[in-house]
């Protein structure tokens, strides 16, 4: 019964989102406010049924109705509460149901908060958003329905893949999608903008709070995923180049340019239609992303089991996705002209460098990531792009943009005078080429070009990211403080920093050893002592395991003790590598239990891993500015209330 | 800068960027690819000589060798036709395990024994990698009667 009112609610939500994609359309077209009122309560009624719908899978989840096949294939009784609620979105189906019921809370959220807009520009920013929901329902009804039965029922369920049963991906996926979904806001509003033809700065302002949150969201999905892949799967790594995490990335990247390029748009009223290109990317790309999870078209460890007439419905989608917005946009860029001028030293040359470097990472990644389809298409065999690859051409265009980051960021718009410009900044970069060579040999003792680099870059970054917050805290009484705007960009680029620092030292000094050990033995890593003090049997509520208890000791003193476990679960048989990991400031210890050897001895992977928590707390900071500049009042002030164009650097973002 | 420079500056960059990400790429593909071989193909001697590629299919079952006490580990891969002898020394992943697809990389060593460097088995029991799957299934087809243990006959082109 259950299942059924679910399945129900979703078409009832497919009714209603007909309605907001089609009339409030037709409204702006005519002019006709009521029809144009039409798409918010729509909208909210979607967003209502939709929760039901979510609310009657979480329900069938929780009491553990095998009849629902979704349930039975990926639940089971004895499986902790906590896990049968994030099993709603532990695979296809119940995950693009998440999917769309933050389509729907997103377009609540614009409808609700929009109302300073033109009444025919919001009509039309609901109406795109409701042509994206019917899409994403449609796909759900037709070919992933969470609601289908299974006859009989099953008497126990298949279990949620053991990898999943873990905090950390029980939250990874919601703020991702929120973020994936966020790029589809800036999409619609690029979309109303162009339809409406009024193209004005205003068009920018309205979009940036709502772009900077999705790519709040979309970094702190990022970096929880990253997070997971070191402690869960237990290899260490945190970044892999895999396929799936290579689809999340790349709307990151353009995100990030959009962001940056909005700025120049609302500012300067330049790059109109470079700003209005970006947004479409970054929405295409979060549906790229989508069809290559789960169309199972590529391999990766992530990917979903595959079935063709999914990524066929999702390629369709697609394609009809980007093909009308680029015609929309070659219909109305042209008329985009723009004649204010800047001068080659000035704010607007460091963002048009930032976005060309963006673009050319997120292009690099894209080929990497494509480039075994591309290949097997035209017969060249089955290949596969390895990290290596992507390592180094990553790097390309990522050294020159944070280096301009920091001279970016203290450039006036327009035009910057270079006597101030050079007295700044000398300082920084002088003591950051320093210290970006000297720390590293104090502290690790031994240097090296690409070492150096990083460094540098990272100890760059941060002293320019803090000069505007520090210079606002010794201000004198009565001067303009720092802007909400400024001060969340500053702390965005200080977390840069601190993940440019945290990605440099793990990348140069990590240690990683495959070592046999018994129990009463000792190994030696990185200077470190870890030894085996016992294995003993553990009962988990759903699994059985197999705990190593391993001290760690260093220069006879002891640090820690790490229990890394084996787990088996019940239900799938899998074996699951638990890592133990000991983390303080500055390190990481880290030990996973390898496969039995026979003898009593185990193999472990042990890992010395330097300061890699600076790249998700960095990442976190990042996400922080992100939080900070989205509080700006100006976003709240009234949109006829135009910002005034601000001609000093300390008051940009 | 007036507008039509600003645009051509623009332009100029873009193309430069996207000029050099694809010269760049072009040649750094060239050493990075590694390409997936059929475990009968590398069994006729069709094979990238010096360089690392992948081979994959399932892990004949009662293959596994293991010195006690040691991590050097000795086992067979089959693609339903002809077996290949792999050696590997390091941390097996979770799901490796008899009559299991596995995904290998590394080179062809002496005596025609594949020496991995990088072992790779799939989270999900239920999901094959698509390259293993097909060269499973290319052989399959061609048999009539399922594969029996240690097969001897091993029909290279």
């Amino acid at each position: 019964m259950i299942p059924e009112i679910g399945q129900f609610a979703l078409i009832l939500a497919l009714s209603l989102a007909i309605c907001q994609g089609v009339l409030p359309l037709v409204g702006a077209h005519r002019n006709d406010s009521a029809m144009m009122q039409v798409g918010n309560t729509a909208a909210l009624g979607q967003f209502v049924f939709v929760t039901i719908a979510f609310g009657c899978l979480t329900w069938s989840f929780v009491t553990s109705d095998f009849s629902v096949l979704y349930v039975a294939n990926h639940s089971q009784l004895s499986l902790p509460t906590v896990y049968k609620i994030s099993a709603v979105w532990g695979a296809h189906e119940g995950s693009l149901l998440m999917w769309i019921l933050i389509l729907a809370a997103w377009t609540v959220a614009v409808s609700r908060y929009s109302s300073e807009l033109p009444e025919a520009f919001s009509a039309r920013v609901i109406g795109v958003l409701g042509l994206l929901s019917i899409g994403f329902l449609l796909f759900a009804l037709l070919t992933s329905n969470p609601f289908d039965r299974l006859t009989p029922p099953a008497s126990d369920g298949a279990d949620l893949n053991p990898l999943l049963q873990d905090p950390g991906l029980a939250i990874h996926p919601p703020l991702l999608y929120i973020g994936y979904v966020g790029f589809s806001v800036a999409f619609a509003f690029a979309i109303a903008a162009m339809l409406s033809g009024n193209l004005d700065q205003r068009w920018a302002k309205w979009t940036r709070p709502w772009t900077t949150l999705a790519w709040m969201f979309l970094t702190l999905g990022i970096m929880l995923g990253s997070w997971w892949a070191y402690y869960e799967l237990g290899w260490g790594g945190w970044w892999f180049w895999d396929p799936v995490e290579n689809a999340s990335f790349m709307p990151w990247l353009i995100g990030t340019a959009l962001i940056h390029s909005l700025a120049v748009t609302e500012k300067r009223g330049l790059f109109k239609s470079w700003t209005l290109l970006l947004a479409i990317t970054a929405f295409s790309l979060s549906l790229l992303g989508t069809f290559l999870v789960r169309s199972g078209i590529i391999v990766s460890v992530h990917a979903f089991a595959t079935d063709p007439t999914r990524g066929f419905f999702i390629l369709g989608f697609l394609g009809v996705v980007v093909v009308g917005a680029l015609i929309l946009y070659a219909w109305r860029a042209p008329s985009l002209d723009s004649d204010v001028g800047f001068a080659l030293l000035s704010r607007e040359t460091f963002l048009l460098l930032n976005n060309v470097l963006l673009v050319v990472a997120a292009t690099l990644v894209l080929m990497g990531t494509l480039a075994p389809l591309v290949i097997e298409l035209l017969n060249g065999g089955k290949i596969s792009i390895g990290p290596p690859w992507f390592e180094v051409a990553f790097l390309v265009p990522m050294i020159p943009l944070v280096l301009l980051l920091g001279l970016g960021m203290h450039t006036a718009w327009r035009k910057q005078d270079t006597r101030p410009w050079f007295a700044l900044l000398r300082i920084p970069a002088i003591a950051a080429v320093l210290l970006g060579i000297v720390l590293p040999l104090m502290f690790y003792g031994r240097t090296g070009l690409l070492l150096a680099v990083g460094f540098a870059a990272a100890l760059w970054i941060i002293a320019t990211s803090l000069i505007q917050p520090i210079r606002s805290l010794r201000r004198k009484d009565g001067s303009a403080g720092i802007t909400r705007s400024a001060l969340g960009m500053s702390v965005a680029h200080l977390g840069m920093g601190l993940f440019v620092l945290g990605a440099t030292v793990t990348s140069a000094f990590n240690v990683e050893s495959d070592r046999a050990l018994t129990p009463g033995e000792s190994i030696d890593v990185a200077g470190y002592d870890f030894t085996m003090l016992e294995l003993r049997n553990v009962e988990g509520p759903n699994y059985s395991a197999i705990e190593g208890v391993i001290e760690i000791s260093k220069d006879g003193d002891y640090v820690a003790t790490v229990r890394p476990q084996k787990r088996q679960y019940l239900v799938q048989k899998n074996w699951m590598t638990e890592a133990g990991i000991y983390a303080t400031w500055n390190k990481d210890l880290f030990v996973a239990l390898g496969d039995q050897l026979g003898n009593g001895a185990w193999s472990v992977r042990v890992q010395y891993k330097p300061m890699i928590r600076y790249i998700w707390f960095g990442a976190i900071i990042m996400a922080l500015g992100g939080i900070i500049a989205v509080s700006d009042r100006r976003y709240r002030l009234k949109a006829s209330k135009t910002s005034k164009v601000s001609g000093t650097a300390a008051e940009s973002a | 800068m007036k507008p039509r420079q600003q645009r051509m500056l623009a332009v100029g960059l873009a193309v430069a960027g996207v000029a050099i990400a694809a010269t760049f790429t072009l040649r750094a593909f060239q050493d990075n690819m590694m390409f997936f071989v059929d475990i009968s193909d590398v069994i006729a001697g069709d094979y990238p000589k010096q360089r690392n590629f992948r081979i994959g299919g399932l892990v004949v079952d009662g293959s596994i060798e293991r010195e006690e006490g040691s991590m050097d580990l000795r086992f067979r891969v089959t693609d339903m036709n002809c077996e290949l002898p792999v050696s590997y020394v390091g941390v097996l992943p979770d799901l490796f395990r008899e009559g299991q697809g596995v995904v290998a990389h590394g080179r062809l060593g002496d005596e025609g024994v594949f020496v991995a460097d990088k072992i790779l088995a799939k989270h999900d029991e239920n999901y094959m990698a698509p390259e293993v799957a097909d060269s499973l299934a290319k052989h399959v087809e061609n048999k009539t009667t399922p594969l029996r243990q240690g097969v001897t006959e091993c029909v290279t082109e």
